[in-house]
């Protein structure tokens, strides 16, 4: 569909919150040809959404997603990845490199980008490997990548190990202003963990990760930073001392940034007395300390970015021992519930603070063109039920799979509607209209 | 004598200071049956034991079976290196294969931690853990507290050393349960890199010094120190290992005169304990194999749904 057949949209009774504008008030939102408008410029809306008691805000970005493609499809395609973050709230996703083979080329970020494109779901960025064949030794074409839409730099799901590298990576990465993503975590540190080291672990006799691996890199990093004046970017904060690590380096001055994920603010490492697979993540659920610390660090800003690390995995890998079942969670379908009933409800973050760091501080981060709903601004609009209560359920999922540890879970908020650019893409129904007429006072 | 309401034996952390009476008596009246001359009551009859094991375990395994055998059960034993685990079948399918083939009981070692939970999910057939990793091998624990009780009369209010590499024991996770709900003081006792400080929270004391904590303890469990631990880093070499924690003459002589020796076996004579001391008159370890039978005699028996009391 050419933008000059959407339609006109008027968005009614929200309460509109966009952050990137520090607007918060209830009212009307224009949309037309896949814009933003100011007002209805005097016409009929042809479509009219009733948002009353909804949170209209810019549609979300989430910069840290596994959709898998190409090399693990049993696990998660682009299209079913980016199905999985529309009816998740999120209009636009940043995906990690780490496919088969690895997102390292131009060709390789041009493949994401055209199935992204084919999905027609969301927008989704790819992010460039930072190392030939994610192996950590010499540096990835990282300016080719760019030209094939790449958005930023990682090799996550491991860390760029090597201080040499990281350092060339972030002066480098300073001709295209690019952030370096980095997965902080010393491997020599974690060989067979496959949980948080503590208390917890010894307990139950599994392999622990310390706490110290991440806050090693954290601080290795934040200095490369320093003195190459490059952006370094942390991505799934986990422990209290790298949060301490990234307020300080902040303070300096150093032009790092960094993400946190909702398990990780809202779930332990006593989780695993369960051995349920789904609580194994990389980094790993660690203690309630540490759980403060990210929520102290969300409401102080140290962490600018809430992101979900969504990491799908087919249930005939997930569902086995503990140590032999890999890493990780999907996330974009429990976003916003998780981030509704553990941060804005009990209080930590307003919606406001909430939604900026789902909007314009990840689009910053990204440096894309999203985030807002200034007029003129890409359509991309998330319209969130935030008090109806409903029940989390894995089988309902868009993802293609399901390893969720919050299955169960009594939440409340949702994403009801969500338009990306400038068309209604999902909607749980009951509040689309056609036509002016259709709603009454 | 309590009613037994468990399905599976997963581990001690579950069970309750009476729960672990009750099997440590139950045993006591098995223990009667390997005197007899006949060595086999009816109580299992008709029902099958599978002995699941995805680690090498002769011991355990032989006492299982030999436990089930005289409880008239039938056996069957099934390694992961002949099946067709190799060929990429998963733990659970191979599990369910076994419960289709009318297992009431699975026996299940295996490498990982809360695999024996795991398989609790997805099959019927109760599950008795044989060692879980570096988790709980509950079983070991029951032995070693039945033994330390023939011996000494009572666990409540004895110093018990557990020594070596408590990191990745699971004989000293299950003992350490077991030995704290019957009120015994627990020591944990070897090199820094092999026992975790932050088991002092479950209200254990841990020591580096063999001979500083020794003079005070009414038993020391000696646990298996693997090879691998020392090519790993975790100690420079087997030689200083022994030096500091071997069981000698020595040793025993700084020792109370009454001091049980526990050890689960296999033993490294020479680098755990030395022979004299291995044979010598402080040593528990073959009383530990015998009374072994008898509580995997009574955890099958408590499990297996013994129909009526055909206990002896």
């Amino acid at each position: 569909m050419g933008t000059l057949a959407l339609p006109t949209i008027r968005i009614t009774g929200g309460r509109i919150i966009d952050p990137s504008r520090d607007l918060d008030q209830v009212g009307d939102l224009w949309i037309g040809r896949g814009r933003v408008l100011a007002d209805g410029g005097g016409e009929e809306a042809e479509i009219v959404v009733d948002a009353k008691g909804m949170i209209v805000c810019p549609g979300l970005i989430d910069v840290h997603v596994h959709l898998r493609e190409p090399g693990n499809e049993e696990d998660e395609t682009i299209a079913t990845g980016a199905a999985a973050a529309l009816a998740g709230g999120v209009t636009s996703v940043a995906c990690m490199p780490n496919t088969i083979p690895p997102i390292d080329t131009q060709a390789a970020a041009e493949f994401v980008v055209l199935q992204g494109q084919r999905a027609r779901q969301v927008n989704v960025y790819p992010v460039g490997a930072v190392s030939k064949g994610r192996k950590g030794e010499e540096l990835a074409e990282l300016g080719q990548l760019v030209a094939g839409g790449a958005v930023a730099f990682t090799d996550d799901g491991a860390p760029v190990a090597d201080a040499g590298l990281m350092r060339r990576a972030l002066e480098y990465s300073k001709m295209f202003d690019l952030v370096i993503m980095q997965h902080c975590q010393v491997p020599e540190l974690t060989v067979r963990g496959v949980m948080n080291e503590g208390f917890e672990s010894t307990r139950l006799g599994l392999g622990g990760m310390p706490a110290a691996a991440e806050d090693i890199m954290v601080a290795r990093d934040i200095r490369l930073a320093e003195i190459t004046g490059g952006r370094v970017h942390i991505q799934h904060i986990s422990t209290a001392r790298s949060v301490e690590l990234v307020r300080e380096g902040k303070k300096r001055g150093i032009r790092v940034t960094a993400e946190a994920c909702p398990h990780h603010f809202s779930l332990t490492d006593e989780c695993l007395r369960t051995f349920d697979s789904n609580f194994k993540m990389n980094p790993p659920l660690r203690t309630q300390a540490d759980v403060e610390a990210v929520i102290e660090g969300l409401k102080d800003d140290t962490i600018e970015i809430l992101a979900t690390d969504h990491a799908p995995h087919a249930r005939e890998k997930k569902m086995r021992e503990l140590d032999l079942a890999p890493f990780g969670i999907v996330g974009l379908e429990t976003l916003i519930p998780i981030t509704v009933t553990r941060l804005i409800e009990p209080g930590h973050l307003s919606w406001p603070e909430a939604i900026r760091k789902l909007t314009i501080n990840a689009a910053q981060l990204l440096g894309i063109p999203k985030g807002t709903l200034r007029p003129g601004a890409d359509a991309d609009v998330t319209i969130i039920d935030p008090s109806t209560p409903w029940t989390i359920d894995p089988t309902q999922f868009r993802s293609k799979s399901q390893n969720t540890p919050f299955g169960g879970w009594e939440v409340r908020g949702r994403a009801h509607t969500v338009l990306v650019g400038g068309e209604i893409r999902h909607t749980l129904g009951g509040i689309v209209h056609q036509g002016e007429s259709g709603i009454a006072g | 004598m309590t009613t037994w309401s468990r399905k599976h034996l997963l581990g001690l952390e579950d069970l309750s200071r009476e729960e672990i009476l009750a099997i440590l008596d139950t045993a006591e009246s098995f223990s009667e049956i390997s005197k007899r001359d006949r060595k086999k009551v009816p109580a299992l009859q008709g029902r099958i034991v599978f002995n699941l094991f995805f680690e090498n375990s002769t011991r355990t395994r032989t006492s299982f079976s030999l436990a089930a055998k005289r409880l008239s059960a039938d056996t069957q034993d099934f390694s992961a290196s002949v099946s067709s685990l190799s060929k990429g079948e998963t733990f659970i399918d191979t599990a369910r294969n076994i419960e289709a083939m009318g297992a009431d009981v699975m026996v299940v070692r295996h490498p990982t931690p809360g695999a024996p939970h795991l398989l609790s999910q997805h099959v019927s057939s109760a599950i008795i853990n044989a060692g879980d990793g570096a988790h709980e091998h509950p079983t070991q624990a029951l032995l070693d507290l039945m033994t330390i009780r023939k011996a000494r009369g009572k666990i409540e209010g004895l110093t018990v050393a557990l020594l070596g590499d408590i990191a990745h024991s699971r004989v000293a996770r299950s003992n350490i349960q077991g030995l704290l709900k019957l009120g015994a003081k627990v020591i944990l006792c070897g090199p820094p890199t092999l026992v975790p400080r932050s088991l002092e929270r479950l209200g254990c004391e841990v020591a580096y010094r063999l001979d500083d904590v020794l003079p005070r303890c009414d038993v020391v469990n000696v646990l298996r120190i693997q090879f691998e631990r020392q090519q790993a880093g975790l100690f420079p070499s087997v030689a200083e290992y022994s030096q500091f924690y071997m069981m000698t003459q020595e040793r025993i002589r700084i020792a109370k005169p009454d001091l049980l020796l526990l050890a689960p076996g296999p033993i490294n004579r020479g680098v755990e304990l030395t022979p004299e001391v291995a044979d010598g008159k402080h040593s528990a370890i073959l009383d530990q194999v015998r009374n072994g039978l008898a509580v995997r005699m009574a955890v099958l028996y408590l499990l297996g749904g013994a129909v009526g009391d055909a206990r002896p």
